[in-house]
C-alpha cells in the first residue's frame, strides 16, 4: 500500500505542510522583542490586568536567557498549525454529533480509540507512509490532540439550556439560525474549553513527535535525554511547561470574558 | 356547514387534541380509548397520557385561561397551537387553517407571522441585548435591522423598560426579563399570543402588576391570547374564559363566575374553596333583571362583587347600568351574600 500510494499520501499532506511551514516561517522571522510585545498584549487584552501579562513576559525571556528561542518557536508552530487543523475538523464533527444519535454512537468509540492508543502505535504507521519528518509529527498531535474538541464542542451545544433552543424554535427559526444564532454562541465557552484542552494535548506530544523528525523543544529533551545532559533536558522540558502556562492561561482568561459576557458566570 | 362556519370564528379550535409521550403511543391510545384511566395506562404500558380527547373553542380577542396543577397537561396543550409538540391524534385549527397538515416550511412561515410565546423561563437569549432580544422574532422573519430595532424600541417602552435597551438579560430582575419576554412576543405583531406559565415564577406583587398590565394590553390591542397557569386566583382575574385541566382532560371551560358558582366536579370545588370569591363573581352573573325603580347608586354590569359591598354599608340595593347609562336591573345585598355564602364548607355541611 505505501509503495502503491505513498505519493498520493504525501500529495493529501501537503497542505498540512504548508500551513506548519508558514507559520514556522512567521514566528521565527519575526523578531524575538515583537512577539513578546505581542503576547504579552494579547495577555493584557484576554484579563486587563498586570499579573498575567508580567507572568507571559517573564515566561519568553526565559525562553530566550536559556537560549530555547527557535526550538521554541519551532514547538509553537507544530502546536498553533496541529491546533488550527483540529479545530477546523473537530467542531464541525462536534456539531453533527450534537444533531444525530447515531452518529454519536458511530464516533465516540472512535475518539476513544484515538485517545486511548498509545501514540507509538499509529507513529508508526503514520512514519510508514510519509517516513520521518514533520508531516508525521503534524498528523499524530492532531489524533492525539482533536478529541477532547470533538467531544467538547458536542457537549456544548446539546447542553444548551432547552429553554432558550424551544423560544428559539417557536420564533420560527430554521436549523441553520438556531445553531448561529443561539447554540454556538452559547457554546461557545465550553468549545474555548476544548481548544484549550487541544492546545495542551498538543504541547505534551511535543517529545514524541521530536522522535520522528518534529524538532524544538521536544528534540532538545530527547537529546538531553540520550546524551545523560540532565541542565539541556531539563531546560527544555521547562521551556515545554513556559509555554503550556502561556497559552492555557491566555485562553482561559479570554474563556472567562466570554462567560461573563453571556451571563454563563453566575445568575444574578 | 355550520360547524364550518363557527370554526372560522375562531382564533384557535382544537377538537379531540390527545397527546401521549413514550415509544408506542398507538397502543396506549387504544387503550385509552377503550376507556382506561391515565395512570392505568402509565403503570399497563408506561406511556404518559399528556393530553386526553381536549377540545376547545378559543374565539378571537379572548384570554382564554388553561388553569391546571403541575402534571395536568397544560404546557403540554399550549405547545400543541404552535406545533413544539405533535399530537397522537386530533385536530387543531388556528385561524382556519389546519396545523398538524402544514410542512416544515409552511410551519416556520406560521411561527413567524401567527402566534407568538411567552415562556415560564422567559428563554432570553443571554448573549444579546434586551432591544436585540425584543427583536428577535422579527429578526428571525426577516425584517430589516432598521426597521426592527424601531419596533423593538417601541415595545420596550410599552412594557416600561426605557432605558435598559442595551442591557444584559442578566442584569435585569425576574420580573423586568419576563418584560423583555413580553415585549419580544408582542412585537411579532400576532394575531395569537400563548403564555406558558408566563408570571408564575415572579413575586406577587410584580406579577399583580403584571396582570393588570396584560389586561390592559390586551383591551388596547385586541390579540387573542392562551394563558396558561397553575394560579386559580390569577385565572379568574386575567381570564375571560377558563378551562380546568386534571390529568390532560378538560373538566370544566366557561366564565370565570360560571365555574366558581357551579363548579362542575370535586376538584374544581376544592379549588373554589380557596379563592376570594368577591373577586370573581360579577354583578352580572347574579343581579335581578328588569325595570326597577331607579336608583341614585349605580354600578355597571361587569363590576365585582367587592366593588358593590362597600355601597351595602349604606343602601339595601344598588341599580345596575349597562354599557350606554341605562339602569336594566338591581342587586340587593342579599343577592351577593347568597352568591358569596354557597359552596363554603360550612353551608356545604
Amino acid at each position: 500500500m505505501v509503495r502503491n500510494w505513498g505519493d498520493e499520501f504525501e500529495a493529501a499532506a501537503y497542505p498540512l505542510l504548508m500551513l506548519l511551514k508558514a507559520i514556522e516561517d512567521l514566528l521565527v522571522a519575526t523578531p524575538w522583542w515583537l512577539i513578546i510585545v505581542i503576547l504579552t498584549g494579547i495577555a493584557w487584552l484576554a484579563t486587563r490586568r498586570w499579573q498575567l501579562p508580567a507572568v507571559v513576559l517573564v515566561s519568553l525571556l526565559f525562553l530566550g536567557v536559556m537560549d530555547l528561542w527557535k526550538d521554541a518557536m519551532t514547538t509553537t508552530a507544530l502546536m498553533i498549525a496541529a491546533t488550527l487543523t483540529a479545530i477546523l475538523v473537530s467542531i464541525p464533527v462536534g456539531v453533527w454529533m450534537s444533531r444525530s444519535l447515531r452518529v454519536r454512537q458511530v464516533i465516540t468509540p472512535v475518539l476513544d480509540l484515538m485517545q486511548t492508543l498509545p501514540s507509538f502505535v499509529y507513529l508508526i504507521p503514520t512514519v510508514m507512509i510519509f517516513g520521518p519528518g514533520k508531516i508525521p509529527a503534524l498528523i499524530a498531535t492532531i489524533v492525539y490532540a482533536a478529541p477532547p474538541l470533538v467531544r467538547l464542542t458536542d457537549l456544548g451545544l446539546r447542553t444548551v439550556d432547552p429553554a432558550v433552543m424551544e423560544a428559539s424554535r417557536a420564533f420560527g427559526t430554521n436549523p441553520r439560525q438556531r445553531l448561529l444564532g443561539v447554540q454556538i454562541p452559547l457554546a461557545l465557552p465550553t468549545i474555548l474549553a476544548g481548544i484549550n484542552q487541544t492546545t495542551m494535548m498538543a504541547l505534551a506530544m511535543v517529545v514524541i513527535a521530536s522522535m520522528i523528525g518534529a524538532g524544538g523543544l521536544g528534540y532538545q529533551v530527547l537529546q538531553g535525554i540520550g546524551r545523560l545532559e540532565v541542565s539541556r533536558g531539563l531546560f527544555a522540558g521547562l521551556g515545554i511547561v513556559v509555554l503550556a502556562i502561556i497559552f492555557d492561561r491566555v485562553i482561559q482568561a479570554f474563556g472567562k470574558q466570554l462567560q461573563a459576557r453571556i451571563g454563563m458566570q453566575e445568575a444574578r | 356547514m355550520n360547524d364550518m362556519s363557527a370554526t372560522t370564528d375562531l382564533a384557535i379550535a382544537m377538537r379531540g387534541v390527545t397527546k401521549i409521550f413514550g415509544k408506542d403511543p398507538q397502543t396506549a391510545l387504544a387503550l385509552l380509548r377503550a376507556g382506561k384511566s391515565k395512570s392505568e395506562v402509565q403503570a399497563e404500558t408506561n406511556h404518559v397520557v399528556g393530553l386526553d380527547d381536549v377540545s376547545l373553542d378559543i374565539a378571537r380577542g379572548q384570554i382564554f385561561v388553561v388553569m391546571g396543577l403541575s402534571g395536568s397537561g397544560k404546557s403540554t396543550l399550549v405547545r400543541h397551537v404552535n406545533r413544539l409538540i405533535e399530537p397522537t391524534a386530533g385536530e387543531i385549527i388556528v385561524n382556519g387553517t389546519d396545523v398538524l397538515g402544514m410542512s416544515l416550511d409552511q410551519l416556520r412561515t406560521y411561527r413567524r407571522t401567527q402566534v407568538a410565546m411567552v415562556f415560564q423561563k422567559f428563554g432570553l437569549l443571554p448573549h444579546r441585548s434586551v432591544i436585540d432580544n425584543v427583536a428577535y422574532g422579527l429578526e428571525v422573519r426577516g425584517v430589516a435591522k432598521k426597521e426592527r430595532l424601531h419596533e423593538a424600541g417601541k415595545w420596550i417602552e410599552i412594557v416600561g423598560l426605557s432605558g435598559y435597551e442595551n442591557s444584559q438579560p442578566r442584569q435585569l430582575s425576574g420580573g423586568q426579563q419576563q418584560r423583555v419576554g413580553l415585549a419580544r412576543a408582542l412585537a411579532m405583531d400576532t394575531d395569537i399570543v400563548l403564555m406558558d406559565e408566563a408570571f408564575s415564577a415572579l413575586d406577587p406583587l410584580i406579577r399583580s402588576g403584571m396582570q393588570d398590565q396584560l389586561i390592559q394590553l390586551q383591551k388596547s390591542l385586541n390579540k387573542t391570547i392562551l394563558f396558561i397557569t397553575h394560579d386559580f386566583d390569577e385565572a379568574l382575574k386575567i381570564g375571560d374564559r377558563v378551562a380546568v385541566l386534571k390529568d390532560g382532560a378538560v373538566q370544566q371551560e366557561g366564565r370565570p363566575e360560571d365555574i366558581v358558582l357551579r363548579p362542575a366536579t370535586e376538584h374544581i370545588e376544592e379549588f373554589v374553596r380557596d379563592v376570594n370569591k368577591a373577586r370573581a363573581i360579577r354583578v352580572r352573573s347574579i343581579m335581578e333583571c328588569g325595570a326597577t325603580e331607579p336608583c341614585d347608586l349605580s354600578v355597571p354590569t361587569d363590576a365585582r362583587c367587592e366593588d358593590v359591598l362597600p355601597l351595602f354599608a349604606e343602601h339595601e340595593w344598588v341599580g345596575v347600568v349597562d354599557e350606554h347609562g341605562t339602569q336594566i336591573g338591581r342587586i340587593t345585598a342579599k343577592q351577593v351574600i347568597r352568591a358569596l355564602a354557597r359552596h363554603t364548607p360550612a353551608a356545604a355541611a
